[in-house]
């Protein structure tokens, strides 16, 4: 049996899957700002308002908190709407809705208004936009019950975890890392929805459990090929879904290496790195050979230049000298 | 050429106001041009077309009063006196820059000039420019604050809070929304029920006007009698210029929104163009003294490059630095 598959890169997966989704579903809509004539901001929409129309493809003015929470308001009269803000920087001005509404109200209500609500932003830093244009708030997201946090690294996820979203009776979060965007590879003719619970062995490897998501997915698994040449086997788990945590795949993996490392783009305080770490702590503690080592981004916001960005954010040597550090430590 | 109660337009005046725009305008097109070379990096957003607004304004303020802009802030940053050689420092990146090569083009910052930036989320400034007049009321301080910004930002609450909490308190702002039209790709039309700023602004009773944003007098004339005004304890005020930009949003940005036509038809009664054909009309300058200011902003703008060009990288280890206050702790 032999599989068509399509060369594509994540923009167009992206694409595709809003396609797939506005095709299957009268009650779905993606409304935002600048995603109909422009073609959203990064070029992940572009078309779609010819093919759709304007009622279902809706720019908005800018006025994140009022198109956020009406689009909670849709959700809870029956729509299925998708909601991009252009970049999680933009999020903030959001934030009281996300949290106050989305993720509440269906607790506070005794379970009768569940708000079956996607929305997606761009995030992650690397292009040299500077402080205000590189945050990585998926961790902070991760922090609030309530809300379901995805974060797609592969063209497959980037393809299907949209429509899972759209089954999914919770407001789920989507994080689609500008780093990403032009990732290019085969994907299936047929890929569709994926799994959403999960978290997916990227790597198999007997030396290092690595955690991570998103762009940094692909900083580790470079790591893992050049310590696989030291002869250094990394494990690397991709979290996929940042909230609810899939404890029982990084345990498993950590009961079998023994070690464990976790890769984040956001601050190293009150990350999301710091979480997974504490968890393996609360159950993995008398597994591990090493202290758990994290590589996150450095505590500032990001600058501009390139090389001080660089120096900020996690990169390949870094991921690389820690994981060779912790081999290493004899236990 | 002067009109009642306005400063008139003598030629020393004229040569004044169109060296300002042309050295924004040479400093821009240079940008544009680094950017290709990959010597400027990031987001750039230029601020052809709209040089009257920056150039008209800042003619009637002192060094007293405070200004925050956007991320579409190299023409406010050089009509505040900031010498373009930092500046272009600071779209390298480099130490030299203002501030320090780590906020890049959108976020340019000057104590010495009261410049508070450079903020690159919209409507971001509006809040802090009301800050920024409530200290100068407090401490009886003449300073004002002015707040420039787009008309998309007027979408966010954010404008209207801070439209509100400024007439509220009384408090020396002027609000200048630089009306070119689009917000990205979104005509104001297209995205706000009213589209008279103006109009909104007077709702919540601050003194409200639009003006030609095009015409480098009617915006001094306008933020003249609005900073006189505000000096003798006068409430907030609005003024909404009605600009144009002529380049694209960012250096992304195919601009399938807009005509070619509506371009060009705007550049035709551009700032500088209008400027120009006028004082010359009027017999204030010659040919000759275009041709000089012009060689003269290409030079300033050349000796920036230079200056960037030869600066340094802040070092590697000095990454963590200014994340707290280094002085006073
Ligand atoms: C809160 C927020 N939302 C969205 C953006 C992305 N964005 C940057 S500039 C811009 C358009 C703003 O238009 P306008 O306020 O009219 O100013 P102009 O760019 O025309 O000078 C948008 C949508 C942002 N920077 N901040």
């Amino acid at each position: 049996m032999s599989e068509a598959r399509t060369t594509t890169t994540y923009r167009e997966a992206l694409r595709e899957a809003l396609r797939a989704a506005l095709r299957a579903d009268e009650r779905v809509f993606l409304m935002g700002e600048d995603v109909g004539r422009y073609g959203g901001s990064f070029a992940v929409s572009k078309g779609l308002l010819a093919e759709f129309g304007e009622e279902r493809v809706r720019d908005t003015p800018l006025s994140e908190s009022a198109f956020v929470g009406a689009g909670i308001g849709a959700a809870l009269g029956g729509l299925r709407p998708i909601v991009e803000i252009m970049t999680c920087n933009f999020s903030l001005l959001a934030l009281d809705q996300i949290l106050n509404n989305a993720a509440t109200l269906c607790h506070m209500s005794g379970g009768q208004f569940p708000v079956p609500l996607v929305i997606r932003m761009s995030t992650g830093a690397g292009r040299q936009l500077a402080a205000q244009h590189s945050h990585s708030f998926e961790g902070w997201y991760a922090h609030i019950p309530g809300l379901r946090i995805l974060a797609p690294a592969t063209l497959a996820d980037a393809r299907g975890m949209l429509g899972s979203a759209l089954h999914c009776p919770d407001p789920v979060l989507i994080f689609e890392h500008i780093a990403l965007l032009t990732l290019e590879g085969e994907l299936a003719a047929e890929a569709g929805d994926v799994d959403i619970r999960h978290a997916a062995v990227r790597r198999t490897g007997r030396d290092i459990t690595v955690v991570t998501y998103g762009a940094s997915l692909h900083k580790c698994l470079e790591a893992a090929s050049e310590l696989g040449r030291e002869g250094i086997e990394l494990e690397v788990i991709d979290l996929r879904t940042l909230r609810p945590l899939d404890d029982e795949t990084i345990m498993g993996s950590v009961r079998r290496t023994h070690r464990l490392l976790v890769v984040d783009e956001g601050w190293r305080s009150g990350s999301l790195a710091a979480e997974v770490g504490m968890r393996a702590v609360e159950q993995a503690f008398f597994e591990l050979d090493a202290p758990i080592a994290r590589v996150c981004t450095e505590e500032v916001p990001v600058p501009y230049p390139r090389h001080l960005e660089d120096a900020a954010l996690p990169s390949v040597a870094r991921i690389a000298a820690e994981a060779r550090r912790l081999v290493s430590r004899v236990p | 050429m002067s009109g009642a109660g306005e400063a008139p337009v003598v030629r020393e005046r004229a040569l004044e106001l169109l060296r300002g725009m042309l050295r924004i305008r040479q400093f821009e097109d240079r940008c544009a041009q680094l950017y290709g070379e990959q010597k400027i990096r990031g987001f750039l957003h230029l601020y052809n077309g709209q040089e009257a607004v920056a150039t008209g304004v800042m003619e009637c303020l002192g060094p007293e009063d405070s200004i925050v802009a956007t991320y579409r802030e190299h023409g406010h940053a050089i009509a505040r006196g900031i010498p373009m050689t930092t500046l272009m420092a600071e779209m390298y990146g480099k130490r030299e820059g203002v501030s320090r090569g780590r906020g890049g083009s959108m976020h340019l910052f000057d104590a010495a000039t009261r410049f508070y930036g450079g903020n690159a989320i919209v409507a971001g400034g509006l809040p802090m420019a009301v800050g920024l007049a409530l200290a100068n009321r407090l401490a009886r301080r003449s300073g004002i604050a002015v707040c420039f910004f787009g008309e998309g930002a007027a979408a966010e609450g954010e404008f209207h809070e801070s439209l509100n909490l400024a007439a509220l308190w009384h408090l020396p702002v002027l609000f200048v929304c630089e009306n070119n039209l689009y917000a990205m790709g979104t005509a104001l039309a297209r995205s706000q029920a009213t589209t008279d700023i103006a109009v909104r602004a007077r709702t919540y009773t601050l003194e409200a006007q639009a003006v030609d944003g095009m015409d480098v007098l009617a915006v001094a004339a306008a933020t003249r009698r609005a900073v006189a005004s505000l000096r003798a304890g006068g409430g907030p005020v609005l003024l909404e210029c009605r600009t144009y930009r002529f380049r694209a949003h960012s250096m992304f940005d195919a601009q399938l929104y807009r005509e070619r036509e509506e371009v060009e038809a705007w550049r035709e009664r551009g700032p500088l163009i209008s400027f120009t054909r006028r004082i010359k009309a009027a017999g204030l300058i010659t040919e000759d003294d275009f041709q000089r200011l012009q060689a003269e902003a290409e030079a300033e703008v050349d000796a920036a490059v230079v200056f960037a060009e030869s600066g340094e990288w802040e070092p590697v280890e000095d990454l963590g630095r200014f994340v707290y206050a280094e002085t006073g702790a």
